[in-house]
C-alpha cells in the first residue's frame, strides 16, 4: 500500500502576522510574551536591558540618525535595534554626544550590541509565531 | 558612572551575550543552557587567548 507523502500543517497564527516581530523590537522578549514563551521573555528582556543600561552607565555615546560617516549610520543601526529603550534614551538625553573615556568606548559597544541582539530576539519571536521554531 | 575594568567588561558583555546566543538559537531547555555555556567560555577563552598574543607580541 502506497503511503501518502506527510508534510506538517502551517500553524494557525491569529492576528497580525509580524505582531511579535515588531512587539519584540519595540520591548526586549515582549515578542516570545506574545507566543507564551514565559520565561524566554524574561531572560530576553533581563539581558538585552541590562546590556543597554550597563552601556549608558558606561557613558556609551547614542548615536543619531546622520548622513555623514558609515560607521556612525551603522552605529545608529545598531541602536535603534532597542526599540523603545533608545527613544527613552534620547527623549531623556541618557547617552553622551562624543566617546571621552575608555569605558565609554565599551559602553558604545554594549549599546549597539544590545541593539543587535534585540533584533536576533526579534526575529526568533517571529519565527515561534509563524511555527518555524518550537 | 560605572568604569569596569576590561575583563569585568567582557564578562558582563559575555554572560549578556550568551544568554540571547542559547535562547534564540537553540529549541529545547537543555540544549539552551549548554549553547549559553558554550558561548560564554567561547567568548571568555578568546579574550584570554587575544590578550596573551598581545603580551608576547608586545615583549
Amino acid at each position: 500500500m502506497a503511503s501518502k507523502a506527510q508534510t506538517p500543517a502551517p500553524p494557525k497564527s491569529q492576528g497580525f502576522l509580524y505582531s511579535a516581530l515588531i512587539l519584540g523590537w519595540l520591548v526586549p522578549g515582549a515578542g516570545h510574551l506574545l507566543t507564551r514563551h514565559w520565561i524566554r521573555a524574561a531572560l530576553l528582556f533581563v539581558a538585552i536591558t541590562a546590556m543597554f543600561s550597563l552601556g549608558l552607565a558606561m557613558q556609551a555615546k547614542v548615536y543619531v540618525p546622520n548622513t555623514g560617516d558609515p560607521l556612525e549610520m551603522l552605529g545608529f543601526a545598531g541602536d535603534l535595534g532597542t526599540g523603545l529603550l533608545y527613544f527613552i534614551a534620547r527623549i531623556f538625553s541618557l547617552g553622551q554626544s562624543t566617546v571621552q573615556l575608555v569605558t565609554a568606548d565599551y559602553g558604545t559597544k554594549f549599546v549597539v550590541v544590545a541593539g543587535l541582539l534585540n533584533f536576533v530576539a526579534a526575529v526568533d519571536a517571529h519565527n515561534l509565531r509563524i511555527g518555524r521554531k518550537v | 558612572m560605572l568604569t569596569p575594568s576590561h575583563f569585568t567588561a567582557v564578562l558582563l558583555f559575555a554572560t549578556c551575550t550568551s544568554v540571547v546566543f542559547g535562547v534564540t538559537q537553540r529549541s529545547t531547555p537543555r540544549s539552551m543552557v549548554r549553547y549559553g555555556l558554550y558561548c560564554w567560555v567561547l567568548f571568555v577563552a578568546a579574550v584570554i587567548a587575544a590578550g596573551w598574543l598581545m603580551w608576547i607580541i608586545r615583549r
